[in-house]
Parts: C-alpha cells; sequence; structure tokens
C-alpha cells in the first residue's frame, strides 16, 4: 500500500470508536494513573489488511528456513554446550510472550485513545505469533538435536523449577497489579524497549556462532514486530505523562521495571552469552560490551534520557548501579556460577570451561580468573562421576557457601555485600540489594510516599524455590520435579556433556543428601544468631566463597 | 600525502563438526521426542497441542511455587473464579480449529486477497456505479453501521475476555476471534471507504450517525456496550458467541445481507461479509466446544446449566430486542427477496438448534 492509501485508511479506520451512551465504560483492571486530562498521541499507524499478508510474508521465511536447517543437517554443526541453555531459555519465553497478549486489555482499558487500542490489538496477535512460534522452533530442537532431554519436559520444568520461576515473574509481571505499571511501563517501555534487543538480537546473533541459524531466523522475525509495540508504549507513556498527577507513580515504576528487567533478564541471557557460548574470538563483544551498546547507548541515552524534557524522572542511579553490578561486581559471573553450583536441579546441561574460556574472560573481563577460575577447575574436576557427590554438596572442596535467594527478583543474593535483610509481612526477607528490598516493603504497597496507591499490586507466591523441599532428600526432590530420563535413574542434567552412558549421573548419586532452605534456617534462628550469620555471609564471596570466620578483636 | 589501509581481517566464527544431531549416540532418553507432560487428545499429540499446551501456568497443574504477582487483593494470574462457571478440568478445552501463528497468519491473509480482489474487480467493471441507488443507502448506512458492532466485540469483548480465560488454549482461541473481529471491520470501513471514493454522492461517514442515533441500531448498539461492560469473561463470551451472533449478527449479515445483495446488482457485499461470517463460525465453532464441555461437565455440569439459563434470561431479551430493532431495513429494500420475519425464524431456529447442543432451555417466547 502506497503511504497516501496507509494514511487515508489508518484515518477511516478511526471512525469504528464510538463514545458509550448506554453503559458508562467498567474499569475492567485497576489503575492509580489517570487518563482524564492526557493529550493523545499516535502510535504507527497500523491496519490489519497490510498486517496479516506481512506477517504471513515473514512466517513463510521463517518456515522455510527451519527446512532448509534439517535438509542442510544444521545440527551436526550446532554447539552442545550452546543448545543445552536454549532447554532453559525456550521453556521460558513463550510464557512472556502470550503473557503479553493478556496484558494488551489492561493498557485498553486505561488509556482513552481508540488509535492506541487499534495497536495494542494487533500487539495483542502478535504475542499469539510469538509464543506459537517459539514452541514450535522448540519442538524442531527436540526432533533433531542430539539430546531432547529437557526438551522433552520443557513446561513442567518451566513451572516447577527455580530458574524457570526466575523468568516467570517477567511474564507475570505484565499482567497483574497496576494496569499502567504492568503493562506499558514493566512491559513496553523497560522490557520490550530496552530488553528485547539482548533477547532477540545479540542472543541470536550468539547462536549462529555456535551453529544454530534458526534462533536468529525466528527471533529477528520476533523482534521486527518490537518496533511497533515500543511506539505504542512510547505514545501511552507520554499521555501519562502529559498529567501531572502520574509522574510519582511513573517514577516508582520506572525504578521497579528497570531494576527488576536487569537483574533477572541480565541474569538469563548475560549467563547463555557468556557460559553457553563456544566463540572464544577476542574481538567477539562481551555481553558486558553488548549491553554499554543495546542498553546503556540505544535505550539510557537515546529514549530514557531525553523523556526527561517531558518531566520524567530517569533513574539514572539504577541505570549507572545496574552497569556497575554488570563490569565491577561480577554480577553475570555469580549468577553463571550458580546455575553451576546447582546443576542437579536443573533440566539442561551444563558444560564446564576449559583454558580457553578462561583465556577469554581473563581478556574481557580482567581478574576473572582469580575469583572464578579456581572455581571452574573444582567443577570440571567434580563433573566426573566417580563417587563423590554433586558440587553442591562437596563442602570445603567447592569452597562455595549456598546463597540466600532475593525475595523480589527470585536471584539468589550474589554480591554478598549487597544482601539487604528486613522483616516483611511478618517474615524475615533476604534481598540481593536495596532496590528489591524498596520494591517489595516500599512499592508494592496500598501507599506510596503517603499517597493511596489501591491499584498496586503485590508480590505474592512461594518465592523461595527452596522452602517447598525444606528437609527433602535430594533424590526425592528430584524425582518429584521429574528430572529423569527414560531409563528411570539418569539424571536429565549433567555437569559435562559426555553422553556416554557409563559417564552420566543418575539419582543414586543424589540419595541421603538432606534439602535445606536458607530462608526457613534464617527465619528459625534468633535475632543474635541472624545477625551474626548475616554479617559473615555479607563478608563472603567473591564467587560464593564463604567469608572466614570473624577475628576476634 | 599517501595512506595504505591495512587488508582488514573479518573475524567470523568458525563452523565445528559437533555431529549434535538426533541420533548420533544412543543413551538414556536419546529417542525421547516427544512432549511428554501432557495427555493428548488422540493418540499422538497435534502440533496445535505441541505448541499450546501448558504454555501458560496453573497452580492446578506443574505450577508449584504459586503466582508471583497479585492484584490489590492478592489475588494473580489467571483465577478461576473470574467466571461463575466452573470446570473439573479446564485445561481440556481445545481449539477445534487448531489456531496458532501459521494457520492465524495463513487465513487471514488469504481473507484479505479475497476480499481486496473482489473489490478492485468491482472497481475496473465500474460495477459499484452500477448498483440499485435504494441498495446503495442500505450499504452506505446499515452495512457500514454494522462494522461498529464488530469493533466494539473485537476491541472491547474479546481482547478483554482472552486476560481472563483461565488457559492458554481458551486465552489463544479469544484473541485469534478478537483478531477476526477487527478485521471484519476494517474490512467493512475500508469497502466504505472505497464505494464513498467511486460512488457520487455516497456518504461515507453517514453510519457513524446511523450507529449513533438511527433507532434502528439503538437497540444493538445498547446490546454491544453491554457485553463490553460484562466482567465474566465466560458470560461475555458466551452472550456474544452464543446469544447475540445468532440472533443479531446472523440475522443481519446471513440471513439479510447474503440474501439480498446480489439481485441489487451488489456482488462485493456477499464477499467481504461472507468471509466475516465464515470466521465467525469458526469461533463459534470454538465457544460451543467450550461451552458443551461446561454444560457436561461431570461435577459441575448442572450448575453450570442454570448458570447459563440465567445468563440466558438476561441476555436473550437484549439481543431479541436489537434484531426486531432492525427490522426497518428489511423494508427499505426495494426487491423483496426475504421478510424480517423469514430471517428472524432461521436465527431463532439456529439459536434454538444451539441450546440443544448444550442441553440448556430458555423457555420465553423467542
Ligand atoms: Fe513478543
Ligand atoms: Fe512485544
Ligand atoms: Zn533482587
Amino acid at each position: 500500500m502506497s503511504r497516501a492509501s496507509i494514511t487515508k485508511s489508518h484515518q477511516k479506520i478511526q471512525e469504528l470508536a464510538w463514545e458509550p451512551t448506554f453503559v458508562s465504560p467498567v474499569e475492567k483492571f485497576a489503575t492509580d494513573y489517570t487518563f482524564e486530562k492526557a493529550q493523545k498521541k499516535d502510535p504507527l499507524k497500523q491496519i490489519l489488511r497490510s498486517y496479516f499478508p506481512m506477517e504471513e510474508e515473514k512466517d513463510n521465511r521463517v518456515f522455510g528456513a527451519m527446512d532448509g536447517a534439517i535438509r542442510g543437517n544444521m545440527f551436526r554443526q550446532v554447539q552442545e554446550r550452546w543448545m543445552e541453555w536454549q532447554k532453559l531459555f525456550l521453556s521460558i519465553i513463550p510464557f512472556p510472550e502470550i503473557s503479553a497478549a493478556r496484558a494488551m486489555p489492561l493498557v485498553i482499558n486505561a488509556v482513552p485513545n481508540p488509535e492506541v487500542h487499534n495497536g495494542l490489538a494487533i500487539q495483542m496477535i502478535d504475542e499469539v505469533r510469538h509464543s506459537t512460534i517459539q514452541m514450535n522452533l522448540k519442538r524442531l530442537y527436540m526432533n533433531h538435536y542430539i539430546d531432547p532431554a529437557g526438551f522433552d519436559n520443557t513446561l513442567k520444568a518451566f513451572q516447577n523449577n527455580y530458574a524457570g520461576t526466575i523468568g516467570r515473574q517477567f511474564g507475570e509481571g505484565f499482567i497483574t497489579g497496576d494496569a499502567v505499571t504492568a503493562a506499558n511501563v514493566y512491559l513496553t517501555i523497560v522490557a520490550e524497549t530496552a530488553f528485547t534487543n539482548v533477547l532477540f538480537v545479540a542472543m541470536p546473533a550468539e547462536a549462529a556462532a555456535n551453529g544454530d541459524y534458526l534462533l536468529p531466523t525466528v527471533f529477528h522475525s520476533v523482534q521486527s514486530d518490537e518496533s511497533r509495540h515500543i511506539s505504542n508504549g512510547y505514545s501511552i507513556i507520554l499521555m501519562a505523562l502529559s498529567d501531572e498527577r502520574n509522574r510519582q507513580l511513573l517514577e516508582r515504576d520506572l525504578r521497579y521495571a528497570w531494576w527488576n528487567n536487569h537483574a533477572v533478564v541480565d541474569a538469563a541471557i548475560g549467563t547463555f552469552i557468556e557460559y553457553g557460548t563456544k566463540d572464544r574470538r577476542k574481538d567477539r563483544e562481551s555481553y558486558a560490551e553488548m549491553w554499554r551498546r543495546w542498553i546503556y547507548d540505544d535505550y539510557y541515552r537515546s529514549y530514557l534520557v531525553p523523556l526527561e524534557k517531558y518531566g520524567l524522572v530517569i533513574p539514572h542511579d539504577l541505570v549507572e548501579e545496574a552497569w556497575n553490578r554488570i563490569w565491577n561486581k561480577g554480577y553475570v559471573h555469580e549468577v553463571a556460577q550458580f546455575f553451576a553450583t546447582g546443576w542437579a536441579a536443573n533440566y539442561w546441561r551444563i558444560d564446564g570451561m576449559d583454558d580457553t574460556d578462561f583465556e577469554w574472560f581473563e581478556h574481557k573481563y580482567p581478574g576473572w580468573y582469580d575469583k572464578y577460575g579456581k572455581w571452574w577447575e573444582t567443577y570440571s574436576a567434580l563433573s566426573k562421576r566417580n563417587g563423590h557427590k554433586p558440587i553442591m554438596f562437596e563442602g570445603d572442596a567447592a569452597n562455595y557457601e549456598y546463597p540466600h535467594r532475593c525475595w523480589t527478583c527470585m536471584v539468589p543474593c550474589l554480591i554478598r555485600e549487597d544482601t539487604v535483610v528486613d522483616e516483611v509481612d511478618g517474615q524475615v526477607r533476604t534481598y540481593c540489594s536495596e532496590t528489591c528490598h524498596w520494591t517489595d516493603a516500599v512499592a508494592f504497597r496500598p501507599e506510596y510516599e503517603g499517597r493511596p496507591t489501591p491499584a498496586m499490586g503485590r508480590l505474592t507466591g512461594k518465592r523461595e524455590w527452596e522452602s517447598l523441599y525444606h528437609g527433602w532428600d535430594y533424590a526425592d526432590v528430584i524425582r518429584d520435579l521429574g528430572y529423569l530420563r527414560d531409563d528411570g535413574k539418569t539424571l536429565t542434567p549433567q555437569p559435562h556433556l559426555n553422553l556416554d552412558p557409563k559417564e552420566m549421573w543418575t539419582i543414586d548419586s543424589v540419595e541421603g543428601i538432606t534439602m535445606q532452605s536458607p530462608n526457613v534456617l534464617l527465619n528459625a534462628m534468633s535475632p543474635e544468631e541472624r545477625e551474626a550469620h548475616i554479617a559473615k555471609y555479607k563478608r563472603g564471596g567473591p564467587a560464593g566463597r564463604p567469608a572466614p570466620a570473624e577475628a576476634v578483636a | 600525502m599517501s595512506t595504505t589501509t591495512p587488508e582488514k581481517v573479518r573475524s567470523v566464527p568458525k563452523p565445528v563438526f559437533t555431529d549434535a544431531e538426533a541420533g548420533a549416540r544412543e543413551f538414556p532418553s536419546s529417542t525421547s521426542r516427544n512432549y511428554n507432560y501432557f495427555v493428548p487428545a488422540k493418540r499422538r499429540a497435534t502440533l496445535y497441542e505441541d505448541v499450546t499446551v501448558d504454555v501458560q501456568p496453573d497452580p492446578e497443574r506443574h505450577l508449584s511455587q504459586g503466582w508471583l504477582y497479585g492484584f490489590a487483593n492478592g489475588v494473580g494470574g489467571y483465577p478461576h473464579d473470574w467466571t461463575r462457571l466452573k470446570s473439573s478440568n479446564w485445561h481440556e478445552f481445545l481449539d477445534p480449529n487448531e489456531e496458532w501463528e501459521q494457520t492465524i497468519y495463513r487465513n487471514n491473509a488469504n481473507v484479505v486477497r479475497q476480499v481486496q480482489q473482489t473489490i478492485a474487480n468491482a472497481k475496473a467493471a465500474g460495477s459499484f456505479l452500477t448498483e440499485n441507488q435504494s441498495w446503495l443507502s442500505v450499504l452506505e448506512r446499515h452495512v457500514s453501521a454494522l462494522a461498529h458492532a464488530e469493533h466494539g466485540i473485537g476491541m472491547y469483548v474479546y481482547t478483554a475476555c482472552q486476560r481472563d480465560a483461565p488457559t492458554n488454549m481458551i486465552n489463544n482461541a479469544i484473541a485469534v476471534a478478537a483478531a477476526h473481529k477487527l478485521r471484519f471491520a476494517q474490512d467493512l470501513i475500508l469497502y466504505n471507504l472505497e464505494v464513498s471514493e467511486q460512488v457520487p454522492g455516497f456518504d461515507g461517514s453517514a453510519h457513524k450517525t446511523v450507529w449513533q442515533s438511527d433507532p434502528a441500531w439503538q437497540p444493538t448498539r445498547e446490546n454491544v456496550e453491554q457485553l463490553t461492560g460484562t466482567r465474566d469473561w465466560a458470560e461475555a463470551f458466551f452472550a456474544t458467541a452464543i446469544v447475540f451472533e445468532p440472533l443479531v449478527g446472523e440475522l443481519f449479515r446471513s440471513h439479510l445481507l447474503m440474501q439480498v445483495a446480489a439481485v441489487h446488482g451488489d456482488y462485493v457485499t456477499p464477499t467481504v461479509i461472507g468471509v466475516g461470517e465464515a470466521d465467525v463460525a469458526r469461533d463459534q465453532a470454538g465457544a460451543r466446544r467450550l461451552f458443551s464441555l461446561l454444560a457436561n461437565d461431570p461435577v459441575h455440569g448442572a450448575a453450570n446449566r442454570a448458570v447459563m439459563e440465567g445468563w440466558l434470561a438476561t441476555w436473550v431479551p437484549r439481543s431479541i430486542a436489537a434484531g426486531r430493532g432492525l427490522q426497518p431495513i428489511w423494508s427499505q429494500l426495494s426487491e423483496k427477496v426475504v421478510t424480517f420475519d423469514e430471517s428472524a425464524t432461521r436465527a431463532k431456529t439456529r439459536f434454538t438448534e444451539l441450546l440443544t447442543e448444550f442441553g440448556l432451555t430458555y423457555d420465553k417466547e423467542l
């Protein structure tokens, strides 16, 4: 369609909306934001009769590539180290996608601008597309990749796993609580506008470097829908900003949404890119470098900062602190190490790091080896199945203190010195950072800075996974999770990539170990014990190293 | 000054032979190539089931840590009590149309091509100009007014319902139905634009006042607005797909427009309306499947039927009134092919058949 005809058609479809007179509009999804005085802002012009054929065309390319990959034996060149992490990633991502579809009526209901509604409804159907196209890609992996275990139980595993849960909050964050907080600020202004670049562009590029060119085909196709979503969100935030009363809420929500997205997405994608790759060319960008480009320059400086001229308070401090966590505090390395520590409770295999990896890490993150090298050497040594236990249970040899979990972002408190402890809602909780503590204790409450926020959501659920299994035998935990292969005894997860059945770990290796929840133990302590415990915990690290007992003064 | 540019070495990852292909080795689970967390409806899981089942969690299935976010009252996710209907297994519903990414775009793109081709042919043949005057007025005022009803349902009924539906399969099916309605509304209004560009004197904006104030359409508009204001998602879906569609939508589309357009020299309208009707039939198949399951639920069937009959008592009179309101349109036609009573009888027959399917009765006069 020509531009003139698009403009004309787009104008015409605006005639479809009307002001109801028989029934006054119902607030189906509550929000504390107000759009009474908001000026209308126009999003991209979107018309279904150009949309459907355009997407069909995109699909044809994706399906063509899938056929081609199978006929061209793509899996003969795919790195298992990489593919294993896709068992985690592709178990998570279809859920946030379809949650984004569910999120659309939240903003449609909140924002009185029919022109924006059109774009949002098209986004809804895009998100059905994304969810099912990703499920289909995973199905192809299950059918054609050497080790289908972990793909075959994908959605059950996603829903009962400690790491799946970290990802799940991302999707739930789009659809629950204050409609604008969830479906505009958290979903579009931060997740889609900032983090889809690392999710759907940076990560697929790394897939290609590991022999998998289907992930980029599918995810670039997904990403090509995002500019429309970003445009929807941008018109809504501009409308929100045109009413003074929304500023305080926007400031709160940007702080929460930015920090939670950073904590969750950087943990996962950072790990996949840095620890899932075999591509150790020195000139390939590290995750930190990608982050600097995609998030810091392209998002923070080019998108967020310019919003200041509309009176929006930008969380500069939190952007800098996220960078500080990635660059100086080893956030991604700590997370990857945590995943590997708990390998036995995963549904994917984790390859150890070797000398080539060490060299690359040292080059990209000077000082890396002193912090993490020794531990990864131990990981490899203990990955052999020869009578010892998984590394998590090999106390002194591993030299790793199992971490407390952040109640808010659910990534553990890995940067030990930043850990915050507080009694909230009658429970002693640990948080990975000040901001995660603030999110639970201050932001997700019915009042904010003295102002009633009756629509604001709550953090709910059994947020510390370990507490579900406190006191269980570890083997029973694995059985309950269903992370066993079809012989009924070999574990789905493995601490190495060797598929020789004799080398693969089995359920008996975790029999007789009692699972404990750090949070249950913490709550059982006396206040004095707790204080001493936390003081020592905070002196621990990096790389999870327990602190030496406090020197007597 | 001369400069020599050093030859730039391209840095690209090297392909490595890994042999990570299915079947390369035998080990535990090396042949486990089916999603094993759900029981397929038939012997083998369909592609649709594979890409749909369990994508959205449910504390009654695999979800162990519960919902992580709640609304202000602490309730999270898509709680089962967001409708008064109850199910002993919400996950039993599978979309009979098996809609997923590929079918959505294939079908809708085909419809778009078909509609546009038909309009282009009519334009080329100049056939809009030869249409009967009284028919053109029906087209201008009433066919175009229908677009508002379709849009309202797509945007403010179905789009909202998909947020609340308790499983991924119900959610996806309703989202697709919403997309159908929205596309159909745009098809109608852009068709209006084409005709207004071709036919001198055709008032392309008349449909707005007709929808907003012509007495014929007010009961329909009232019905649609009431649907948009309904908070129980299953009630809104039921009152739209099972009550409004046969008694108002199909009455006007199938039992009037499809019957009369051609005799007035218009072959475009039957195409535009016909594809819209075909989508309604697809989406209705989904609704029929869902409400049959609920009406026949081994535990909650009787209670559900009672709830649905309560809904009938509320919504049937509204849709009957809406249908009746449209009656004057039948008499505006120069060619009387079908009477209002004949059309209404067909609509009511269809509706009664639907109710029998669910074992429901509506004892008042239709
Ligand atoms: Fe998406
Ligand atoms: Fe999106
Ligand atoms: Zn945290």
